[in-house]
């Protein structure tokens, strides 16, 4: 096999196999970042020497025994230095390795371990961002920072300054449970759908939407499903992505100029990615969630899903489901949202009496969609002036190319010459 | 990237032998491993081509041929629709699947055109022409009807 068959082979395995490797050795060593550290090693063993033998029968199983063996060799040099690291090597001596199939459960605690680990409270959003993507996402520290357009060695101390703290706070490697995990549950899916939103609306950049992004979110998020089953709002975030994701193709125009909603050409929305969405919403809602934060988000999603035109959503639906959302989170984005809804379901000057009341939010203060809200309403009441202005100030305030490049022509054609 | 990874037929399938129990557990817990990374889209098995049909275009007649088929290999007897970063990812999947038919069997890795495939030869034009031929049919595109 030639190297750069190799590299490529190893790079599909290390996707599939990375995270139940860093969960499994993560559980012996107790210390996620040596265990990420171990698992890189058996990588780059893997990279030296599969090119020759070729790839084994059972990757997976090779990638651990050698990421053991490995572990046993470092940690056994600094036996009389660290009492802690002799533990370590104990255990990578004495785990007898289980067969893949009666270890199913296993490696599923695993996992969910590691996914409560990398989105400890302890770390920052973006340390947990990026430890999520590592660990769980299979993805290398260039591939973090260009989704998120910060530079490379940036990333890399994140990370590495992430595991560090990890271990410096003693986080165990565990599930929480009883009172605490709803609230690390919530952080969890925080944590995913952020990154999705930076694959479907990217906050700055050339690009609009980078769909790789939301591709590695809704893996995630589908992973997380089949780890926690029983729990609704899983399934609703998995909902809400999927029925985002439906519409992520007719959000672009040929150019790559983004699409908006109203204009979209709905024949172009990903119809298996619609059903995946309405029967994980249907879960979440049988399960009990349907008030659930996200559960709710991917009700209206669901609404748009099921209008064949603009014409038919169900707005009136839309603005009871923005109803509940805001008695849930109170957030002024969602009271904007509502706004938008609202002018749909019971015309423009409904809405724009709500948006009005959020012009002294401070959280809104520099956020583009606010004047961009203001301004359709305004045109839509006739008021071009008022929403040409607003549109200029929307342009100003967003750190996205494509999206100016989207709010200026609209501005220019409010009104025609103009 | 989407994958199908498509099951080829055997004379076994195009006589309708059913898998055994064992063989279903199998292929079962194949499909759970695929839906837990999260990777699995979507799936189905087909019946024989007993039960189906060919529709033969030739100008503008349309001639139906109703099944069996000859020349199973070139059959296909199922398939998975599956997310994955590359066609290596894809294989690899494909490489971990049960022996999908007995006796000597076949998957096919294929990727699934995506709009953003064409590239400059699809331009707004023919872009527009084909969503006007989707709308038509009703069909969604790249991504197929299911």
């Amino acid at each position: 096999m030639s190297a750069g068959a190799t590299r490529a082979a190893v790079e599909a395995v290390w996707r599939i196999e990375s995270a139940r490797l860093v969960a499994g050795l993560a559980r012996l060593v107790r210390d996620v970042g040596v265990a990420e550290d171990l698992a890189q090693d058996a990588l780059v063993i893997a990279l030296e020497k599969w090119p020759e033998s070729g790839v084994p029968d059972n990757p997976g199983a090779w990638l651990m025994a050698t990421a053991k063996r490995r572990g046993i060799d470092l940690l056994r040099r600094d036996v009389m230095l660290d009492r802690k690291h002799a533990q370590m090597a104990h255990a990578l001596e004495q785990q007898q390795e289980p067969s893949p199939d009666e270890n199913v459960d296993g490696v599923q605690d695993d996992l969910l371990r590691l996914v409560f680990t990398a989105c400890h409270p302890v770390l920052s959003t973006e340390a947990q961002v990026a430890l999520t993507l590592r660990l769980l996402g299979g993805l290398t520290t260039a591939e973090i920072a260009r989704a998120f357009l910060a530079p490379e060695p940036t990333v890399g101390q994140r990370i590495s300054r992430a595991k560090r703290t990890l271990t410096q706070a003693n986080v165990p490697f565990e599930v929480p449970s009883g009172a605490e995990l709803a609230p690390r549950l919530g952080a969890v899916l925080d944590v995913i759908y952020l990154i999705f939103n930076e694959g479907y609306s990217a906050t700055a950049g050339e690009d609009w939407v980078r769909p790789g992004l939301c591709e590695d979110a809704l893996r995630l998020g589908r992973v997380l499903a089949q780890l926690m089953p029983r729990e609704p709002e899983v399934h609703g975030l998995v909902a809400l992505m999927e029925l985002s994701a439906s519409r992520l193709r007719a959000r672009l125009g040929p150019e790559g100029q983004p699409v908006l909603l109203a204009d979209q050409d709905r024949s172009r929305w990903d119809r298996v990615l619609v059903r995946r969405g309405l029967a994980a919403l249907e879960l979440a809602e049988r399960l009990g969630g349907a008030r659930g934060p996200y559960a709710l988000q991917a009700g209206i999603a669901a609404c748009h899903a099921r209008a064949r035109t603009a014409q038919e959503t169900d707005w009136e639906r839309i603005v009871a489901c923005y109803d509940a959302l805001a008695q849930l989170t109170s957030s002024p984005v969602v009271e904007l949202n509502r706004a938008v809804a609202v002018g749909m379901a019971y015309g423009p000057a409904e809405g724009l009496a709500l948006a009005d009341q959020l012009l002294d939010a401070p959280a809104l203060r520099s956020y583009h969609l606010l004047p961009a809200v203001r301004a359709d309403l305004l045109a839509r009441l006739g008021r071009v002036d008022e929403a040409q202005e607003e549109l200029a100030r929307a342009a100003s305030l967003t750190r996205n190319t494509r999206e100016r490049e989207l709010l200026l022509d609209r501005a220019r054609r409010l009104r025609p010459g103009g | 990237m989407r994958f199908m990874v498509i099951v080829k037929a055997t004379e076994d399938t195009e006589a309708g032998v059913l898998p055994t129990t064992e063989e279903l557990a199998a292929m079962g817990a194949y499909n759970e491993e695929l839906a837990r990374a999260g990777v699995l889209l979507a799936g189905e098995g087909l019946h024989p081509s007993a039960k189906g049909a060919r529709v033969v275009f030739s100008g503008d007649s349309r001639t139906v041929i109703d099944g069996p088929f000859a020349e199973s290999k070139e059959l296909i007897a199922g398939f998975w629709l599956i997310q994955a970063k590359s066609l290596e990812e894809a294989v690899e999947w494909a490489k971990r699947c049960p022996s999908p038919t007995r006796g000597e069997s076949q998957l096919e890795v294929r990727q699934v055109f995506e709009a953003e495939d064409f590239g400059e030869e699809l331009t707004p034009e023919l872009r527009a022409q084909e969503d006007r031929l989707r709308e038509q049919t009703g069909s969604s595109g790249s991504s197929g009807s299911a």
